[in-house]
């Protein structure tokens, strides 16, 4: 094997992704494998396959938790996707003033954990709410309240799709329909919708997904209302009862992997229908219909601003609702379940590590992938391991983890129950939007920039630093934002691998609501949120600064 | 004698069930300029890259000035790449981009910078050390790139389509400014290009390929005027391509015309062998009376086009059903032998300007 | 004169272990949150060498947890758990007995008959009802006072109440129903309660900290969170249900094959001893160690005459079963409720 041996640089790649293979083996792949097992083993370890599904899709109580879980879901889904479409219509494709601003502002939702929504729905509608009258006879302790929290969760994300499926309309399109008479309504459906019609579906499916899955505001709003989520949280944390866990968990991975399944597909679809010679459509003023639009924006961004300016409220009254003058009292964690201030200060060092190894890890990984030029099925399956976290959901992959690491014959069974496996579970989750940033910027940059180095005698990894780093900074700097915020807001995954050492601020607020410190979960929230967006600032001006140092090259 | 400089012996890559490059052999003399010519998908861009270690070859073995480099990784080979995307860091100085390869190579920094500007002047880009990339033209890309791939002195120069990204105007001074530039640096050089003129106007030697096989290698005039394959002559230059039989003594059969041609051996074609016959445009003359021994045709004008220096005029041919001529000539003889759509003209073609294939596809 | 003995030797061997390495000891509690900060200061005063590390949730899930680590204790000692959840897990073969040095000081009926006892009381904690007086006059309530009066239909929706499968609170409530009422009865009596309930929450406290906020006017909720939410201003009176009040025992124990058995021991020692016992008193009006309660602010003198007979054997042998019924006459009917 003179090839192999004679090429230093390449068994150095080859080094580097063997460690990569195994690492995401280890914190994505074999804890799903072990969460399928155990779906198919009875508790005493002997293989039933189906037997936990068909018994428990045989209880009546499943049939209800379905319908419940579906109910919610397609609501959501029913409403969110149009007003999605609409706010991104009006970004796209209108002439309203501020934006860039309403943009950010719609994503506000993406900085706070998903219990933020429900707290503040019962502070606005709960019997004591502000405006507790407009609920009528009905309750939110239940599928509306669930509805509401959801669609203030899923918003951006359903929008951001919408967004990028918006953004690909050919102007030629237009001026072509134009020149042979069409009207705009016409225009709109055969330009417009078909053209979104994969970001639509894409959309529509992820809504979907990230409802049913979502377990945060189910639990803090839902009542007696129980859904697929809260049952896996309540089967596992309530009663301990792994297995039945498990089996749910596994049910919920369906609609992920379909959604995941579906996207793949469709995003091949998107690629090949968009030509290159593309002009982009640059829309004209039209009084009335940006009128309308920039309303309907200003009412969703303030809509928003609302739900968490109540929480924000909220973390200062003294004793809700009968002494509404403001103290810090709230902020006062530590005489609180959920483990007080130093959860926070733990979420602290969770976003932190996770966002700096994170970052590192997915960085090379993509790097790796895209231009290593190693043994094709080695790559394939460092790619097939980026990718997998998109269709799991977090409460099935914490439960994974679960099975994986407090399994007494796993020799890293020393970390369970640490904040290295927050940390390792953290960096999986989030670990493909992430992967695909990266992979994204990597085939931006010239191929061709490590040939010439190569071929100057300058190794692979001198060129990595000097070239490639500098280049991707800005999405680098992305990518750990993205780990850091979602590190201080998640909940789904790690509420099963929390320890008293290793209590999360995240997880402080569900520990605190269930304790009935509501004001002191909202306090949490708020806390969180104002760290994520001093966090997003900060690095928004470190990206800033560095795009102005380097503005005499950077072309954009 | 000249020295080789590479020697690639039965080189052959293959991309799964995809043959790029089917038992290669090429030499190349020191201080020459070659150029791999053929449409995409020929092999010539993977020739390069093995040459360069960018690639590993399946078989075969290539070497450099007496050694074997077949599996030496790119870095410990010696030469300069110069890509069409030029490949330029974008967020290293122009200085830096050139130095880029002599840090590692121990020079010391004021020699690193006293280099740097000498490769500059060389150029024509002095002054420019601080400029980055993107401030610069797309020819002056070119000129650092070609002066970072010189900067280390390789024997060797590897230029992958280096002036395909740029306008046809820049296009035609760069290339003679490198030529001129390998000429005096004396570097040993190789160009992948899908420009036959390109290739025509600065190589040395063209090694013109198509689907992974070699099928011509020569100087630019003995590729134009000596093709030795039906592809070679297709691809480079315009011709005329006629359906012939063989009829012995030099003579072929076209249609119902008799044509003359130099026929250099007459053992490997055989009298009543299917034949293709190839004029260049420009070697079709209107006959004059001076003219000698020459095949003569008639015709009538179908076209005229007027292509700036030169007219190129299509014509039917008397005794030709459907093959229709193409004949290139200067613009002021148009009047003199009153070529117009319509009008009837004589035509004469010197045997020694026409070849011969065998016309392998239709046997 | 034995007992003594085994002071001494406790004392010599505590001696013995501030020579060794700090030892760490792993507990289980259910006892409440703003409770087990100054509770553990006090024990590492007295056993600064033991590095104690705490997992706190509710009576449910602790239970839940330690029963699926059967086969496997990541714990060494249970401390401020229901009494009813120990007597299941010594059915369970899970507890190691032991004699803790002022056994004797402990009221017979705080501990487990036993000797050596496989647990022993830390105090007692049972039923109270907040009530909200500011929603009441709003919404025309009156004070409630037996149980009995919760199912009237003028509470309909008003009502919060703890899980009993997660809430040591909610079961005790459960278990008391079903003693008082008899079971046919008791079950009968829940059926109609449940109509009345606006949600059923996952810890015994929410309850009484809702009804403080108003949120729901009516929590079934316990005596301590009572109390204290009323000191902190809450404008809730504080309802004992007239047919008696359910109660279970925060108690303590080890757990078998603990691998730090002396710590535990020295644990348990400082749990049920004079000590802990004091601290216990300022939080809960009776306490199992003898002449130690006292009486707590809105708490009244004669709390301990409400409770109603209790038997933990019958509630620990009967939990799954209870709460199997429970779950499926009230939790698979998850409709919202208006």
């Amino acid at each position: 094997m003179p090839r192999l041996f004679g090429n230093s640089h390449k068994m150095l790649f080859g080094l580097i992704a063997l460690i990569l293979v195994f690492f995401l083996a280890l914190i994505i792949f074999f804890p799903l494998v072990e969460i399928l097992q155990k779906s198919v083993y009875s508790s005493e370890g002997k293989l039933i396959y189906l037997e936990h599904f068909s018994l428990y899709l045989s209880q009546p109580n499943t049939h209800t938790l379905i319908g419940n879980s579906l109910l919610v879901s397609l609501t959501t889904t029913l409403i969110i996707v149009p007003i999605s479409f609409i706010f991104a219509y009006a970004l796209m494709r209108s002439c309203i003033p501020f934006k860039p601003l309403f943009r950010y502002l719609a994503l506000i939702p993406l900085l706070a954990p998903s219990l933020l929504p429900a707290i503040s729905f019962v502070y606005l509608f709960g019997n004591q709410g502000f405006l507790k009258s407009w609920m009528g006879e009905n309750s939110i302790y239940g599928p509306w309240g669930i509805i509401l929290g959801e669609c203030f969760y899923v918003f951006p994300h359903v929008l951001m799709i919408i967004l990028s499926a918006l953004s690909l309309s050919d102007a030629r399109l237009y001026e072509a329909a134009q020149s042979m008479g069409a009207g705009s309504i016409r225009k709109f459906l055969t330009i417009t919708l078909p053209s979104a019609k994969y970001g639509l579906i894409s959309a529509t499916m992820v809504c979907f997904t990230l409802v049913i899955t979502d377990f945060g505001v189910p639990k803090v709003i839902g009542g007696d209302f129980h859904l697929l989520a809260t049952e896996i949280y309540k089967q596992v944390i309530g009663q301990q009862n792994f297995e039945l866990g498990a089996t749910v968990g596994v049910l919920l991975l369906i609609p992920s992997v379909i959604t995941f399944s579906v996207d793949a597909l469709l995003q091949k679809k998107q690629r090949s229908s968009v030509g290159s010679k593309f002009v982009l459509y640059r829309p004209k003023p039209t009084r009335l219909f940006d009128t309308i639009m920039f309303f309907f924006c200003l009412g969703v961004v303030l809509l928003l601003l609302i739900i968490l300016g109540v929480s924000l409220f909220a973390s200062f009254v003294k004793f809700w609702p009968y002494d509404l003058s403001l103290v810090l009292k709230n902020y006062n964690f530590d005489m609180m379940d959920g483990g007080g201030w130093s959860s926070y200060l733990n979420s602290l060092q969770l976003a932190i590590w996770s966002a700096l190894f994170g970052t590192i890890i997915v960085f090379l990984t993509a790097y790796v992938v895209e231009r290593s030029r190693l043994w094709a099925p080695l790559l394939g399956l460092i790619k097939l391991f980026a990718l997998l976290p998109m269709a799991v959901p977090g409460l099935v992959l914490g439960l994974g983890y679960i099975f994986f690491f407090n399994s007494a014959t796993n020799p890293l069974h020393g970390i369970y129950g640490s904040l290295t496996i927050l940390i390792l579970c953290t960096i999986a989750h989030f670990f493909t939007t992430s992967y695909m940033t990266a992979m994204t910027t990597i085939k931006q940059i010239d191929r061709e920039f490590d040939d010439v180095a190569e071929s100057m005698g300058v190794p692979f990894y001198k060129t990595f630093f000097k070239v490639t780093v500098p280049i991707a900074l800005p999405s680098i700097l992305e990518i750990a934002r993205y780990y850091f915020v979602n590190a201080m807001t998640t909940v789904s995954a790690v509420v099963f691998l929390y320890s008293p050492q290793t209590t999360l601020a995240s997880i402080a607020v569900l520990n605190m609501d269930d304790a009935g410190d509501m004001s002191a979960a909202a306090a949490m929230a708020t806390l969180i949120v104002a760290t994520s967006v001093g966090i997003t600032l900060l690095f928004n001006a470190v990206s800033y600064g560095v795009s102005k140092a380097s503005q005499r090259w950077r072309m954009c | 004698m000249f020295e080789s400089a590479i020697t690639i012996s039965n080189v052959t890559k293959r991309f799964d069930d995809f043959v790029a490059l089917n038992e290669i052999n090429l030499t190349i003399d020191k201080g020459e300029l070659v150029c791999f010519l053929g449409p995409s998908g020929c092999g010539k861009t993977t020739l390069l890259r093995i040459i360069a270690g960018l690639e590993t070859c399946d078989e075969g073995e290539i070497i450099q000035n007496g050694k074997s480099i077949t599996h030496l990784p790119p870095h410990k080979r010696d030469y300069g790449i110069v890509f069409q995307s030029y490949a330029l860091f974008p967020n290293l100085t122009v200085a830096k981009n050139i130095g880029y390869g002599l840090k590692k190579r121990d020079v010391e920094k004021k020699e690193a910078k006293k280099r740097v500007k000498e490769l500059l002047a060389l150029v024509g880009l002095s002054g420019s050390e601080d400029k980055y990339p993107s401030e610069l033209s797309g020819g002056q890309q070119q000129r650092v790139a070609f002066a970072r791939a010189i900067a280390t002195n390789p024997s060797l120069l590897l230029l992958d389509e280096p002036l395909s990204a740029l306008d046809a105007r820049v296009r035609e001074h760069l290339r003679q400014e490198i030529r001129e530039l390998q000429k005096n640096l004396g570097i040993t050089t190789i160009m992948v290009t899908h420009d036959q003129e390109e290739a025509l106007s600065i190589a040395d030697k063209i090694v013109v390929m198509n689907h992974g096989i070699i099928e011509q290698i020569g100087t630019p005039l003995e590729i134009y005027h000596h093709p030795k394959s039906l592809f070679v002559a297709d691809f480079v230059g315009k011709i005329n391509l006629l359906d012939a039989i063989y009829k012995g003594n030099g003579f072929f059969g076209v249609g119902q015309l008799r044509f003359k041609v130099d026929v250099v051996s007459q053992t490997d074609i055989v009298v009543g062998e299917k034949m293709k016959l190839l004029v260049r445009p420009e070697d079709i003359k209107p006959y004059q009376e001076s003219y000698e021994e020459v095949n003569i045709i008639e015709g009538d004008v179908l076209k005229v086009t007027f292509l700036g220096s030169f007219c190129r005029i299509l014509m039917s041919i008397k005794g030709l059903l459907e093959e229709q001529l193409l004949f290139d000539i200067p613009h002021k003889m148009i009047k003199q032998f009153a070529i117009k759509e319509g009008n009837a003209l004589q035509l004469g073609i010197f045997p020694s300007d026409i070849c011969y294939f065998k016309d392998t596809h239709n046997a | 004169m034995f007992q003594r003995g085994l002071c001494v030797m406790a004392g010599v061997m505590l001696a013995g272990s501030t020579l060794m390495a700090k030892e760490s000891l792993t507990v289980y509690t259910a006892l409440e949150s703003d409770q087990v900060k100054p509770y553990l200061e006090s024990f590492q005063k007295v056993q600064p060498d033991i590095d104690v590390k705490i997992v706190r949730d509710s009576t449910g899930i602790i239970t839940a947890k330690l029963l699926a680590e059967k086969a496997n204790p990541q714990v060494d000692v249970v401390w401020g758990t229901a009494a009813t959840s120990l007597v299941l897990l010594e059915q369970n073969g899970m507890l190691q007995p032991y004699a803790p040095a002022s056994l004797d000081k402990i009221d017979a009926k705080y501990r487990d008959s036993k000797n050596p006892p496989m647990w022993v009381g830390n105090d007692v904690w049972g039923s109270a009802i907040c009530f909200n007086e500011v929603e009441a006059k709003k919404q025309n309530l009156p004070l409630p006072t037996s149980w009995e009066d919760l199912t009237k239909p003028i509470y309909k929706g008003k009502i919060v109440m703890p899980n009993p499968a997660s809430s040591g609170t909610g079961f005790l409530d459960v278990t008391a129903w079903l003693k008082i009422f008899g079971e046919k009865k008791g079950w009968d009596y829940m059926d109609k309660l449940h109509e009345n309930i606006g949600q059923y929450t996952h810890s015994g406290s929410k309850p009484c900290k809702m009804a403080a906020a108003g949120e729901f006017p009516i929590g079934i909720s316990f005596e301590y969170r009572a109390a204290k939410s009323k000191k902190e201003g809450a404008p809730i009176a504080i309802v004992y249900p007239k047919e008696g009040l359910g109660w279970d025992l925060e108690a303590t124990a080890i757990v078998k094959g603990t691998k730090n058995l002396e710590a535990a021991q020295k644990f348990v020692n400082w749990a049920t001893g004079e000590e802990a016992n004091k601290l216990y008193a300022e939080n809960f009006a009776v306490v199992a160690y003898k002449g130690l309660s006292k009486k707590i602010e809105n708490i009244p003198e004669n709390y301990a005459s409400m409770l109603i007979e209790n038997d933990f054997g019958w509630s620990a042998k009967n939990r799954e079963a209870i709460l199997q019924e429970w779950s499926k006459r009230y939790e698979s009917k998850s409709e919202p409720k208006k």
